[in-house]
């Protein structure tokens, strides 16, 4: 039984190790930051690449050198680089953005979030202004479900005289906008099934068996569209709004701020989407997909 | 350390053992998937393998099929299932199943075919029937590595089943997802070591089965149990 022991206490180091490292910084590109060239981040997630790519290109062809340094990782690992000047201009969203600088934010609609997140940035960064482009958690029901029981928003759901049953991520079991949020905001009684694909295909595939009825899917994901999936709106705020918003440092100068609030207006709830379905089916590179779209919109 | 005594902490409170979200139930449910998947493989598995091993017929399509399933990464498995069956046990079980086949033939066409021809040969002269010689002689001295493949195949189906939680309510895997996507790594810690401690149980279960297979296999005294 010994070596077993030592198998098992090991493995159990192993964990605690590797749970250590994931908050270290992944970039240590120290001083690459002169005045004259811009270091454009991104997330490490697709939707969020793209829209870096269009901020690159456009800088690009007004003149300003660029440097990339997309898919960097999630918010913990980009925002310090941004923080600490190693980053100019990096697409964010609003709700998770303030919720970051601000974490008892009770701030929840569109615009109250914006402005909250304007107070929120550090001494040396702004955000510029915000999109029309939402990429936020959702709730969702098929096409089907919304018209026979007529639901437009989720205070509809109470109407549904069957029981209902939400699936999502495991998370979403004890999160405010899981179960718990929509009996406290919305009186509305739910139970939950964990799909553990992050509102991918299983998770539609268990809307479409009416294995559950509600789902939690990104407002921006094509798969909305392509399978006729109905968002219920959100009048109480369940979930954050989260318009896509560029954080810049204070290197970013105004004409260049000109040029990405541009980008930020043409691009719409709708664009974003069209943007995101050009990588999921026809699997192109953020490049590509962002060249494309800044000159179908005359913005290079 | 904070992790491990946060862990422990997280074990120790009596409320979390209780209610359908609860240790007990959990761990019920773990042991009931991994059950029902080693008892259904099994009986696909073992019939099978222990034609092929009797009959010495097989044994290379079998290998290569179970070899090639072993190579099936079991996320993905049960991915296609999922999109294929809807969400619920159904997929992750047929996942398992598979998972645990490949160990539980193996284990079965290897310990029959092992049994020595002589032994066979002696038993079809003193007039066994074939079915008498598989029952009587070649499974009583296979036990020992047809038992082996029992326990390789529980090991690992015990430790995979956390994917059940991937699409269904149950199992210990809940922690872990629930622990990974929320960072409450105490929870999933807790989750790993309740799974740790319920592997090394049912090995030493099935190890001291084994023994127990390998005193019937070869009983001090005599060479061969007698036929009645």
């Amino acid at each position: 039984m010994k070596p077993r022991i030592f198998a098992a206490a090991l493995s159990a180091a192993t964990v605690i190790v590797l749970s250590g490292c994931s908050t270290s910084a992944p970039l240590n590109t120290a001083g690459t930051n002169s005045k004259e060239t811009f270091v454009v981040g991104s997330q490490d997630y697709y939707s969020n690449e793209i829209i870096a790519e269009t901020y690159a290109q456009a800088l690009e062809a007004a003149g300003y050198p660029v440097e990339r340094q997309l898919r960097i990782g999630q918010r913990e690992a980009y925002l310090p680089e941004i923080e600490a000047g190693q980053i100019d201009l990096v697409p964010e969203y609003t709700g998770p953005a303030l919720q970051h600088w601000q974490p008892g934010t009770t701030a929840r609609l569109a615009d109250a979030v914006y402005a909250d997140l304007q107070e929120a940035v550090p001494e040396n960064l702004r955000v510029l202004e915000q999109s029309p482009a939402t990429d936020q958690d959702a709730y969702v029901v098929t096409r089907e479900f919304a018209d026979r029981w007529n639901l437009t928003t989720i205070a509809d759901l109470a109407k549904v005289t069957e029981p209902l049953t939400l699936g999502g991520n495991s998370e979403g079991e004890t999160r405010p906008n899981g179960p718990r949020g929509l009996k406290d905001k919305y009186g509305v009684d739910v139970a939950f099934t964990p799909i553990e694909d992050g509102g991918g295909p299983l998770t539609v595939k268990a809307l479409q068996d009416n294995d559950v009825q509600l789902a939690i899917i990104y407002t921006a994901d094509p798969s909305i569209q392509k399978n006729d999936l109905v968002v219920l709106q959100d009048p109480e705020g369940l979930f954050l709004a989260s318009n896509v918003v560029p954080v810049a440092s204070d290197d970013i100068n105004d004409e260049a701020a000109t040029l990405i609030n541009k980008i930020s207006s043409v691009m719409t709830a709708k664009e974003l989407i069209a943007l995101n379905a050009r990588s999921v089916d026809e699997k192109l590179p953020a490049a590509t997909i962002a060249k494309d779209w800044l000159t179908a919109k005359s913005l290079i | 350390m904070t992790l491990v005594f946060e862990t422990l902490a997280w074990l120790n409170d009596s409320a979390r053992w209780a209610g359908s979200n609860g240790i007990t139930q959990r761990l019920l449910e773990h042991l009931a998937v991994t059950a029902g998947v080693v008892l259904v493989g099994a009986a696909i598995a073992l019939p099978v393998g222990i034609t092929v091993g009797h009959t010495h017929r097989g044994r290379t399509v079998v290998a290569a099929l179970a070899g090639a399933a072993r190579a099936i990464p079991t996320l993905g498995l049960l991915t296609i299932l999922g999109l294929a069956l809807g969400i619920g046990l159904q997929a992750p079980v047929l996942a398992l199943i598979v998972l645990a086949v490949p160990s539980l033939l193996a284990g079965a066409y290897a310990g029959v075919e092992n049994v020595s021809p002589a032994t066979v040969d002696a038993a079809r002269a003193s007039g066994m029937s074939e079915l008498q010689i598989i029952v009587l002689v070649e499974l009583p001295l296979a036990a020992p590595i047809i038992l082996g493949g029992v326990r390789a195949a529980t090991l690992q189906v015990v430790a995979t089943a956390t994917l059940a939680a991937y699409v269904a309510d149950v199992g210990l895997g809940r922690y872990l997802y629930a622990g990974l996507k929320t960072r409450d790594y105490p929870q999933m810690l807790a989750g790993a070591v309740l799974l740790m401690i319920l592997a090394l149980l049912l090995e030493l279960l099935l190890s001291a089965v084994q023994r127990a297979g390998r005193r019937v296999a070869s009983p001090s005294g005599s060479q061969l149990p007698h036929h009645a």
